[in-house]
Formats: structure tokens, C-alpha cells, sequence
């Protein structure tokens, strides 16, 4: 696999768990690596944004040369990959293949160019790659495929069924006696589909505690507001009636959702939902809580334009 | 004498045997362990069984996730239930990442009898054999399910095993040996062959019987591996035998027919007749009146070769 310069490794490396929060010795692994890195200097939180930063301009750039994609859907999770991609998941951009990994599936695939993002900028993937989004013969296609991408844990875009894979993952650490976590991210639109409500069941009922399921709550799909197209409140409740640890936050505080997924890891014999409220477009006045960006990508000139915002 | 068996059972039986071999074995059901079978496994090793309760996609779906952690993931349920209630589960999870799980599916066909139509999957091989990389089995009755089973956990890759509710009678000796993408040749002929699958290999080798009474010697293949099917062993029988018929418990459409029909018009064309279900769905009743009512007979086989016979080309 081609290898990063050094320096873009570093400054994701460096942001990986902290011994303190996992004194495991299969964590020691990566938290030495990440110790001898060096020093930004950076709060862990400013670090983390000026990575968000970068991810939300490389959607940008990734969804105006493509002239097509999901800019909305991506932008809204930036903070909620960023936490996971450069802090809370333990994995070797080295080894994606790793067994002890700690497993992220991206339910909502339409995110795809996010996740090519946070993959290219931990070194799973040469961020000059990020260019040939959705290109013939691409390892970057539409919706993320398995069988092609380096990181990519599952084939998704076909919405509802990445948390009853998740589930699948999460009972074989059990069965191997594996320590990894699974993290699963779900749109709330995606929420519509019967089969999370079939996984959100069976997930309680196998007593999974090393899943997560994270829900970028942006309230709006293609055709409107969650509220007009299908009412999903009383949302929190509904994962709570079904067994699950809920955690509510705002999905663009970096503090916060590091504290999610704290909180997560204390659970014990239940699987924990974070819905993380968010807004669609995020970080671009013109996308924000703009449904026409759900599925379209910017022009030359708003590509120019976002970029500023982003700069 | 004939001796009647159950496939599921062998199946149930198999996979507890699979289960003290091999600790990677995991299976799951859809609230019907009692009828697939998979009640067995159960009892030996609960903590690699899930039942998912009353919910295929959700099954499929887990199924995969164990199976990309190196398990090796049985997932049953009815054929009705396993294919149409979970196909985008199937393909999105199973087939485009090519992952280690085997549907087998009990209760296919209308032999499921008296539950009628929304029991009966008369449509399953075409939705699985529309699976691209999927390796899909019909097995001819209990010996060859044990050895269909025990291949479809040591070979890498999805599979879907369809089965049946009733007994069936044996048609394999207990020293034939199940080859992953082989037909098997039940009798020899030279003037047509009977390619069949499943209930009605024992139907065909009947027909073949009564046939060679009236000086028609035919050929009969137990194709249990509709795909990948065995090219080689069609293009012998019509390059031999000048006709060929097949013999179905599915749909005209799709299925085992329609599947042979394209290789022969490929690579060696001769007059075909099918035995299947038409383009309708079937009643309930019992297994017998409903192979009569829709034509899946030993009679029907018989005058379908009489009818590729007669179109040879003299």
C-alpha cells in the first residue's frame, strides 16, 4: 500500500487514545506509537477541528470534481468521524486488516466521501487518491465497497443494514474473546428502515455491549424534514424502549462526543445510541439545512466559494 | 423397497457433527429451529446459535457480520422467507463481498402442501441464482444433503442449499460422493436425458424406468449444483442423446430449465422439453395432489421426453 508522507500520519497519529483511557496492552501498542510522535502543541479538541476542517474540504473538492455525490449527509458527520477516526478507533492504517481493530461500519454509504476522506488522512489511502471519487475503476466508488477499499469494513448505500452487520462483528469478539469495539453510523432518515428497528431489538436482546450506534441526526432527508416525510419522535425514546443506553449530544462539539463515547465504554450488558444532533451541510453557510445539497455537488463556483468558508 | 428420509433432518444432524468439528461453525434462525432442523445445533452449542427471532434481514445481516470475523455462518429459515423476504440483505451483505455464509433454506417448493402459497417458494433458485457468486444446491435426498452441508462449510463463499418439508425417498448409495459444480449420472442413455433436481430426481429415474420399457434408453443426471452448473456433463448429454428434458419443483422461469436451456442452445442445440411450474402460484394440499394438480410427475417427465424425442432431427 503506498505510505503517506510522514507528517500527515503524525498529525492524525498523535491523537490517538491516551494510556489512561485504555491501559490495554493491545492499545499500549498504538498509544506508544502515537507517544512518540511529535508534539503539535494543540489542545486535543483545537487538533481535532483543524482535521475537521480538512475533512470538510476535502469533500468539497472530492464531490466538485466528481459533479456528483452527498455533500450534505458528509458534512453533517465530520465531528463524529473525526472523533472516532483520530482518536477513539483502535486500528493500523498499516494493517487495516488488523483483528484487533476496532471495527467502524458506515450504515448511511452515501457519506462515502467522508469516510475516503478520514481514510486517506490516517494513511489508509493517499489523500492524491481522493480526486478519482467515483470514477471508473476507482477505489473510491459511490457507495463504499468492501472489496476494494483498504478500511472499508462493509459494502453499504443500500440504507437500513449496517447495524445488523454490526451486530454480527460485535458477537464475534464475544465468541473469540476479542476486546475490539464496533462503532456503526446511521443516518436518521436511515432510521425509516424496518431492519434497524429488527437490529436495535436483537442488539438488546444479545446484550451487545461492545457496539455503538451513532445517528447523525441532521432531521433532514431527500424529499424534507425527518418531521414532514416520516416522523421519527419521540426518537431518544424509542432506542431507549428498545434496550439501548441512549447519550444525546451535539454532533459538532468535539468535546462532547468525546464523552459520548467514554460514556459507551462504561455501559455494561447494553448496547449505547448516540444521537448526535446535527445540521446537514455543516461548516458551509450556503449547505447548511439545505436538502438540495443531499444529493448534489457543488458547482466550480461553489466549490470556491465553500472552500473559503473552509479555509 | 424405497427408503424415505428427511433432508432437513440430515441437515440438523450434519451440522451438530460440523459443530464438534469445527469451532468457527455459527448458526442462526428465524423462530423456526424446530422445523429446519437446526434444533439440534441448539442443544449442542447454544452459544453459537441465534435465533433471531421473526426478522430474515436482520439474520442475513448478522450473519454476514459474523462471517467477515472468520465465521463460518449458517443461516436457515423457510426457502419462501430466506431468498425474497431478505434478497437485498443477501446481495448488498452476502454476495457483493463474497462472505462465508450459507443460507440453507428448508420447506422450498409446493411440497410444503397444505400451508399454500405464501409458504411455498416456487420462485428461490432464480432470485439465488441471480446472485452473482452465490454457489446454489439442491440436494436429491438425505445422503447427498450430509454431503452438500459438509461441502458448503469447507468450500469458501456463500451458499444457498434449498431442502424440502417432506420425506423423500434415496436415490444416492451410501458411498456416492457429492462434488461441488458435478452432475451426477443416475442411469446411462443414449436416446435423451432426463436433467433433474431435487424431488424430482426420484420421479425422473421413474420415468427413465418406464420409458426403457418402451425402447427409449434414457439418460438421467442428478444436477443437484444448479450453479455453478456442470457445462461438460450437458454438452456430453446432448452431444449423446440428441434431447433433453429437465425436471423441476420451481418455476418455468429461472430456474434449472431455463439454466441448462441456455447452455444447450449455446453449445449444442437440441429440441428441450421442461417439466416445472407454470406462471402462477400453486393451492394448498398435500404434497401428492399438488405434484399431480401441477403437472410435476413421473408421467409428465415421460411424455416431455416422448415430445424432445419426437422433434430430433432424423
Amino acid at each position: 500500500m503506498y505510505n503517506l508522507p510522514r507528517e500527515v500520519i503524525l498529525t492524525t497519529a498523535d491523537q490517538q487514545r491516551t494510556p489512561a483511557s485504555d491501559p490495554s496492552t493491545s492499545d499500549a501498542t498504538a498509544s506508544a506509537e502515537a507517544r512518540s510522535s511529535v508534539d503539535t502543541g494543540e489542545s486535543p479538541s483545537k487538533n481535532l477541528e483543524r482535521i475537521a476542517r480538512t475533512l470538510r474540504r476535502h469533500i468539497i473538492s472530492m464531490t466538485a470534481t466528481a459533479g456528483s455525490g452527498h455533500p450534505g449527509g458528509s458534512l453533517s458527520a465530520v465531528e463524529i468521524i473525526t472523533c472516532l477516526f483520530f482518536q477513539v478507533l483502535r486500528c493500523r492504517a498499516s494493517d487495516p486488516e488488523w483483528v484487533e481493530r476496532d471495527r467502524f461500519i458506515l450504515s448511511k454509504g452515501h457519506a462515502a466521501p467522508l469516510l475516503y476522506a478520514a481514510l486517506a488522512e490516517t494513511g489508509y489511502l493517499p489523500v492524491g487518491e481522493l480526486c478519482t471519487l467515483r470514477e471508473m475503476d476507482s477505489r473510491l466508488q459511490g457507495h463504499p465497497d468492501k472489496t476494494c477499499t483498504p478500511g472499508v469494513e462493509m459494502t453499504c448505500g443500500s440504507l437500513g443494514q449496517g447495524l445488523s452487520f454490526g451486530i454480527g462483528v460485535a458477537l464475534a469478539a464475544r465468541l473469540n474473546s476479542q476486546s475490539y469495539r464496533v462503532y456503526v453510523l446511521l443516518g436518521d432518515g436511515e432510521c425509516d428502515e424496518g431492519q434497524v428497528w429488527e437490529a436495535a431489538m436483537s442488539a438488546a436482546h444479545f446484550k451487545i455491549d461492545n457496539l455503538v450506534a451513532i445517528i447523525d441526526h441532521n432531521k433532514l432527508q431527500i424529499d424534507g424534514w425527518n418531521r414532514e416525510v416520516m416522523n421519527l419522535e419521540p426518537f431518544p425514546d424509542k432506542w431507549r424502549a428498545f434496550g439501548w443506553h441512549v447519550v444525546e449530544v451535539n454532533g459538532h462539539d468535539i468535546p462532547q462526543l468525546l464523552a459520548a463515547f467514554e460514556e459507551a465504554e462504561q455501559v455494561k450488558g447494553r448496547p449505547t445510541a448516540i444521537i448526535a444532533h446535527t445540521i446537514k451541510g455543516k461548516g458551509v453557510s450556503f449547505m447548511e439545512n439545505n436538502v438540495d445539497f443531499h444529493g448534489k455537488a457543488p458547482t466550480p463556483e461553489e466549490a470556491d466559494r465553500a472552500l473559503k468558508e473552509l479555509a | 423397497m424405497k427408503e424415505f428420509s428427511s433432508t432437513r433432518e440430515a441437515y440438523g444432524k450434519t451440522l451438530l457433527a460440523l459443530g464438534k468439528e469445527n469451532p468457527d461453525i455459527v448458526v442462526l434462525d428465524a423462530d423456526l429451529s424446530k422445523s429446519t432442523m437446526t434444533q439440534f445445533f441448539v442443544k449442542g452449542f447454544p452459544q453459537r446459535f441465534f435465533d433471531c427471532g421473526i426478522a430474515e434481514q436482520n439474520m442475513i445481516g448478522i450473519a454476514a457480520g459474523l462471517a467477515s470475523s472468520g465465521k463460518i455462518a449458517f443461516a436457515s429459515t423457510f426457502a419462501v422467507f430466506a431468498t425474497a423476504r431478505c434478497y437485498d440483505q443477501l446481495r448488498m451483505c452476502v454476495a457483493q463481498p463474497h462472505l462465508n455464509v450459507k443460507v440453507v433454506a428448508t420447506h422450498g417448493g409446493i411440497t410444503v402442501g397444505e400451508d399454500g402459497l405464501s409458504h411455498q417458494s416456487i420462485e428461490g433458485l432464480a432470485l439465488s441464482c441471480a446472485l452473482p457468486g452465490f454457489a446454489v444446491i439442491v440436494p436429491a435426498d438425505a445422503v447427498e444433503t450430509t454431503q452438500v452441508i459438509r461441502a458448503a462449510a469447507a468450500t469458501l463463499g456463500p451458499f444457498y442449499v434449498r431442502l424440502g418439508r417432506p420425506k423423500v425417498p434415496r436415490v444416492l448409495s451410501h458411498d456416492y460422493r457429492f462434488v461441488l459444480g458435478k452432475a451426477a449420472t443416475l442411469r446411462q442413455g443414449f436416446d435423451a436425458t432426463i436433467v433433474a433436481i431435487g424431488t424430482m430426481v426420484s420421479r425422473a429415474l421413474e420415468a427413465a424406468e418406464s420409458l426403457s420399457q418402451q425402447g427409449i434408453d434414457c439418460r438421467v443426471l442428478n444436477m443437484s449444483t444448479v450453479k455453478p452448473l456442470d457445462v461438460e456433463a450437458i454438452v456430453q448429454a446432448a452431444t449423446d442423446t440428441g434431447a433433453v428434458v429437465t425436471a423441476e419443483e420451481h418455476l418455468e422461469h429461472g430456474g434449472l430449465g431455463a439454466r441448462v436451456a441456455q447452455v444447450v442452445a449455446r453449445h449444442q442445440a437440441v429440441p428441450m422439453a421442461f417439466v416445472a411450474l407454470k406462471d402462477a402460484f400453486a393451492s394448498s394440499g398435500t404434497s401428492e395432489e399438488l405434484l399431480q394438480r401441477y403437472g410435476l410427475t413421473s408421467a409428465e417427465i415421460e411424455k416431455a421426453v416422448m415430445s424432445a424425442v419426437s422433434r430430433k432431427k432424423r
